[in-house]
């Protein structure tokens, strides 16, 4: 079927510039991958119907964090640069991670697939995510409380911003 | 359909532990911070894939919220990174040790 393809395309994409953020020297580079792989999870959200998601993935994130990034990148002009080989308590500890994440993964497989609760493959398949009609009616009735808690989070972040950006003449260093 | 719920969480797991070595063994501020929104993201997958197979829409509902907080969060820390750099001339890991021993 033609979206297995396009799934196993932007899972790849997906996953190939993430590996690219971690791995590149260049934090411009680095930004541009996570860029690509957001793009590839907004492509993923469409595969699962869910369109409005795959706009505000690439409005928000890749418009507007991506974009931020940049400029801070700009802004600070970091130097790549010569860093120290890793310490031994860091490549145990990594070595550690990995080991429980891939223990984690080996048991999930082991149980064998998830049951979803309709199966997907003998029911009518009703894209629940797609229309706005839904969000709304969810939003504006089951988390309406949310909303308005988010909207006053936003609220704080931005004075948090302004204020952490600003300089205070009296206060003195504190290095 | 051959792509199942398996293969977005698979996914979603790889995109996790992708970012998740990213925090761990980069040195730069801002690339771990790329790394965290990279975590970030891998959970959302995860949410939209159980939301459309179980066919509800508290999964995008919620995802909806963490896009919100995630811009938030995005602001609020790229502007601490921009104050510790004024004060210290550094976005280095490694050099920000104030706290050690």
């Amino acid at each position: 079927m033609s979206s297995d393809i396009l799934f196993y395309l932007f899972a790849v994409l997906t996953t190939g510039s993430a590996l690219a953020v971690v791995l590149n020297k260049n934090t411009v580079a680095s930004a541009l991958s996570l860029l690509i792989s957001l793009v590839g999870v907004a492509a993923l959200f469409v595969l699962l119907d869910a369109f409005l998601l795959a706009a505000l993935m690439v409005f928000v994130y890749a418009g507007a964090v991506v974009a931020l990034f940049l400029f801070i990148v700009m802004l600070l002009d970091t130097y790549g640069g010569d860093r120290k080989p890793f310490k031994k308590a860091t490549i145990v500890a990594s070595a550690f991670a990995l080991a429980l994440l891939v223990l984690g993964l080996m048991t999930f497989t082991r149980r064998g697939s998830l049951e979803t609760s309709v199966s997907a493959a003998t029911t009518e398949v009703v894209p629940v995510g797609a229309s706005l009609r839904a969000y709304g009616e969810q939003l504006f009735t089951t988390y309406l409380l949310p909303v308005q808690i988010v909207g006053f989070l936003l609220l704080i972040a931005m004075l948090g911003v302004i204020v952490l950006s600003k300089k205070f003449e009296g206060l003195e260093d504190v290095k | 359909m051959t792509v199942g719920i398996n293969e977005y969480l698979y996914l979603s797991a790889a995109l996790f532990v992708i970012g998740f070595f990213g925090v761990l063994l980069r040195k730069n501020t801002l690339v771990i911070y790329m790394c965290l929104e990279l975590m970030l993201v891998a959970s959302t997958v995860a949410l939209v894939a159980f939301s459309h197979f179980n066919r509800t829409m508290d999964g995008n509902v919620f995802v909806f919220f963490i896009l919100t907080v995630a811009a938030a969060e995005v602001a609020v820390g790229l502007a601490i990174i921009v104050a510790l750099f004024r004060r210290r001339q550094t976005i280095q890991v490694e050099e920000l040790n104030a706290l050690k021993n």
